[in-house]
């Protein structure tokens, strides 16, 4: 057998983002020896880009908040496919994971009176997002890395999984390959969290980074687990579109939580047209109730630019379909309005959104407290992946655990803004105790030496392919982005959906001749041609998943089948790989609410 | 706006390398990490840099721009004349690893030395705390680092000297005063930073202040202060005094 550098763990955690950081803070605390590792250096995972909160109901600036209130947005948000239980513990824990953040030294804004100050976000009833400005993210992943080299984790930066390995029916550990060098290292553990974020590479027009191929989910996937909820990915509203070159970088929904409001090509607010039956009830009337809401008067209603996401994007699109976008093929976003209201709103914006000051005067020369920002939407977040037991994060293979954004259940058919970082930690925690555990039970598993071989070699085929017929790994990874989101996009329809599942497999042969010139060192071609698998098959399973719900829900919207139907309405979608190796699609019944939660989402109508 | 430019790209390893030349179609908006993505897809496959947010956000594609140390997603092509060639470089302050790409695992190894966040008792019985927000502002400013290590580069103790082995730099000097200034934090490390840091190694140049993508004080806000309580901490009443009665500040070195 091949000699490869050998590390061995009690929990071994993929992936350094705030889901993968506090499972392993868990895990330690548990008494397991933890490992973790992550394709990028400490600190950059894409927790770090967050920017407008983290949802918990602490009622520090509303009172009438509580968890049951959140729990009732998140079901509504996700259009009642989410895994209640999940909801639940989700809404019932944040408030407490955010504040142990406060005691391992993050530093939220503050209300009048010291506690943590709260921000309005789409979709929420309350003020609800804990923050730090428009940084976030940075103020989490710093809080939970710092604290965390402390509790004695070995992390293996720079290194990427690319097998899972097996004893049996469970999970034994993991085959990668470190960046630095191109050299294979095999990690045997007695448990394993997938804590790998998105897959928003399939699109060519995103907010994720180039760590974004979906590598959990397909691990999972290959390993034989069941992934979730495929079919619904979020198109964020509002990221930029000019200039060309930072097209898709996120605008942070703070910005209409701070009063911004979106405009045509005409000036019209028109968010205002078109109020989804569900949120009726819940939507302010007028501008004048929607900007008082933003200053935080309780009595009044949200404006509809604070609806939930999949809304906002599609009466975007509405606009631009019909003529009415803005020179870009966006809407204007309009902060500096406020000046209208406050004396010193250029101070305000500039404190309230350091961020998005910055980005815009940096990348677009826009001054945002002067003009508008122009904006479209961009693909951000995947609801779907590994799905996992809501009590203990263990997926269908057993020792196999997923947190986070790789994770699927709690968000449903669409994610609230600011309940991605709060699942992290709630999720987080929950996979790292549950992992440990586990771990101790079951002892390490062993598995079979020939799979790391097999994982060797089939790492390494992008450098001994033919050169003749050989293809740019760049080349196909750009294909596929423009593919999928060209008939996998927001708006879909049965006959695109079709033809992408025959590009599919076009591409996927492409794939297979994809070249790696150069040495093993730090290569990124090598990389972007073993991430194709990934992305291809998160590709699939995305658009089989889409081509099989016919209604439009939440994120997903088809032309040819508007509108919900309430049978599907009572339905999931379970990919998995089939024993002859091709993906099938199944239909599962969600569980039925429990009385008691179906009386919680009744009274908070 | 469509021409075209030339990039002149550091190429090699830690055995050595040299600048090569590529030539390319830029246009409007465009920051120097696409023209190097650009490269990458369409000339040099296998060329090596880092990035994740592409907005300035995560710190990781630090590089020096023309001889600037600078973050590649932040820097338009429009702000640099591009009537000569672009010239990018790997930080020099730290061993390179490939390309653009350099080992900034020291930092990571530094930070490890410095003492966490240690917080006194909760203010409230349900175990929370009450801050004010002019003390969490005043902390904020060194909360915003990315770990982009460009302060870390251009400070001529490391850059120059190579005292890694008793320097902590700017970096972790803003890091240390995040922790002593903050409102719950009830950890000293003045001697510490006196003993092991090398404080005393900063002579206040500002360096490190000008690169800073984030735009922290670092010297006027974190170092002096830090250099105060030094010499409060560390050494007699009498220097203290002294510094009180001739005004001087940062005296420590
Ligand atoms: C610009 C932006 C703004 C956002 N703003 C908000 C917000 O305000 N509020 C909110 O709630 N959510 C927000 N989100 C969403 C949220 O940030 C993400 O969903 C969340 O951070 C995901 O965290 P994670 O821990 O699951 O994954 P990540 O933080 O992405 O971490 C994934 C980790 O896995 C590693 N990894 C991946 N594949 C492999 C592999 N094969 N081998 C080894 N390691 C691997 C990566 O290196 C990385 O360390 C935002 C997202 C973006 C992009
Ligand atoms: S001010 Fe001090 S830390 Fe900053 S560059 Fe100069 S010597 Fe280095
Ligand atoms: S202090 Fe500034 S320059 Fe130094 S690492 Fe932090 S952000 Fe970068
Ligand atoms: S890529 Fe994140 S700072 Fe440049």
């Amino acid at each position: 057998m091949a000699e490869y550098r050998t590390h061995e763990y009690d929990v071994l955690i993929i992936g350094a983002g705030g889901a993968g950081l506090r499972a392993a803070i868990e895990a330690s605390g548990h008494g397991a020896r933890v490992g973790v590792v992550s394709k990028s250096l400490l600190g950059k995972a894409h927790t770090v880009m967050a920017e407008g909160g983290v949802a918990a109901a602490l009622a520090n600036v509303d009172e009438r908040d509580g968890w049951r209130v959140h729990f009732a947005d998140t079901m509504r948000g996700g259009q009642y496919l989410n895994n209640w239980r999940m909801a639940e513990l989700h809404a019932r824990e944040a408030p407490e994971r955010v504040r142990e953040l406060e005691a391992w030294g993050a530093l939220f804004d503050r209300t009048d009176d010291g506690r943590i100050l709260q921000r309005n976000f789409g979709g929420h009833a309350y003020p609800r997002l804990a923050h730090v400005g428009d940084r976030t993210g940075l103020e989490m992943i710093r809080t939970l890395q710092d604290h965390g080299i402390h509790q004695g984790m070995s992390v293996h930066m720079e290194c990427t999984v690319t097998r899972l390995l097996t004893d049996g029916a469970r999970v034994a550990g993991a085959f990668a390959y470190d960046r630095e060098r191109g050299r294979f290292l095999v990690f045997r553990a007695g448990a394993v969290v997938l804590a790998t974020g998105g897959f928003g590479k399939a699109y060519r027009i995103t907010s994720n980074s180039w760590e974004y191929t979906g590598d959990g989910q397909t691990l999972a996937y290959d390993t034989g687990a069941d992934l979730l909820d495929m079919e619904f990915v979020q198109f964020h509203p509002t990221g930029m579109v000019w200039p060309p070159s930072v097209r898709g970088i996120l605008v942070t929904e703070g910005v209409r939580g701070e009063g911004g409001v979106l405009r045509n090509s005409a000036g019209r607010r028109f968010m205002f047209d078109d109020i989804p039956e569900l949120y009726k009830g819940q939507t302010a009337d007028s501008e004048e109730e929607g900007w008082r809401y933003c200053t935080g008067d309780p009595t009044a209603r949200r404006p509809p630019e604070l609806l939930t996401r999949d809304h906002v994007a599609r009466c975007i699109l509405r606009e631009v379909a019909e003529g009415r976008g803005s020179p870009h093929g966006g809407a204007f976003l309009d902060i500096s309005w406020i000046g209208e209201k406050m004396a010193n709103h250029e101070e305000h914006i500039r404190r309230k959104l350091p961020g998005m000051y910055h980005q815009f005067k940096e990348l677009a020369e826009i001054d945002i407290t002067k003009e508008p920002m122009e904006v479209g939407p961009t693909t951000h977040y995947a609801m779907g992946g590994v799905r996992v037991d809501p009590e203990t994060q263990m997926s269908t293979v057993a020792g196999l655990f997923a947190a986070g954004e790789c994770a699927a259940g709690l968000h449903g058919a669409n994610r609230l803004g600011g309940n991605s970082l709060s699942d992290l930690i709630v999720f987080g925690k929950r996979a790292g105790e549950y992992a440990a555990r586990f771990a101790k039970e079951h002892g390490p598993g062993t598995f079979d030496p020939a799979a790391a071989e097999a994982a060797e070699r089939e790492a390494l085929a992008p450098f001994h392919r033919e050169a003749a017929n050989g293809e740019n790994p760049y080349q196909v990874q750009y294909d596929l982005q423009e593919m999928m989101q060209d008939r996998v996009g927001i708006i879909r329809h049965a006959e695109k959906l079709q033809s992408a599942l025959e590009a599919l497999e076009q591409l996927r042969e492409r794939a297979g001749r994809a070249l790696a010139p150069g040495s093993r060192e730090y290569n990124a071609g090598w990389h972007t041609a073993l991430d194709l698998h990934n992305l291809l098959t998160v590709s699939e399973a995305v658009t089989r998943a889409a081509l099989l719900r016919q209604e439009s829900r939440g994120a997903q919207s088809r032309d040819d089948y508007r509108g919900k139907d309430p049978e599907w309405g009572k339905l999931n979608l379970v990919v998995r790989k089939e024993a002859g190796g091709a993906m099938e699609v199944e239909r599962i019944p969600t569980r039925p609410l429990p009385d008691e939660l179906a009386k919680i989402i009744e009274e908070m109508g | 706006m469509m021409a075209q430019a030339t990039f002149r790209i550091w190429r090699g390893n830690s055995g050595g390398g040299e600048l090569q030349d590529f030539t390319l179609d830029v246009s409007e908006g465009m920051v120097v990490l696409d023209a190097v993505h650009r490269i990458q897809a369409e000339q040099a496959p296998d060329l090596a840099v880092r990035w994740n947010c592409k907005a300035g956000k995560c710190g990781s594609c630090s590089a020096e721009v023309n001889g600037m140390p600078k973050l590649m997603c932040m820097t338009r092509l429009s702000s640099l004349p591009m009537e000569r060639p672009v010239t990018i470089h790997p930080m020099k302050a730290f061993p390179v690893m490939k390309d653009l790409v350099c080992d900034v695992s020291w930092n990571y190894e530094v930070k490890k030395r410095i003492p966490p966040f240690r917080p006194r008792a909760p203010d409230a019985p349900d175990g929370t705390w009450r801050m004010d927000q002019r003390d969490v502002d005043r902390v904020m400013e060194f909360r915003k680092c990315i770990e982009c290590y460009l302060c870390q580069d251009v400070c001529h103790v490391l850059r120059e000297h190579h005292k890694h082995d008793e320097f902590i730099g700017p970096r972790f000097l803003v890091y240390a005063a995040a922790l002593e200034m903050h409102p719950l934090d009830e950890g000293t490390r003045a001697r510490l930073l006196w003993e092991e840091g090398g404080i005393g190694y900063c002579n206040i140049t500002k360096c490190c202040t000008a690169v800073c993508p984030e735009g922290i004080h670092i010297t006027d806000n974190a170092i002096i202060p830090l250099k105060e309580r030094v010499v409060d901490e560390v050494f007699d009443p009498i220097s203290r005094a002294l510094r009180v009665l001739t005004g001087r500040r940062g005296a420590a070195t």
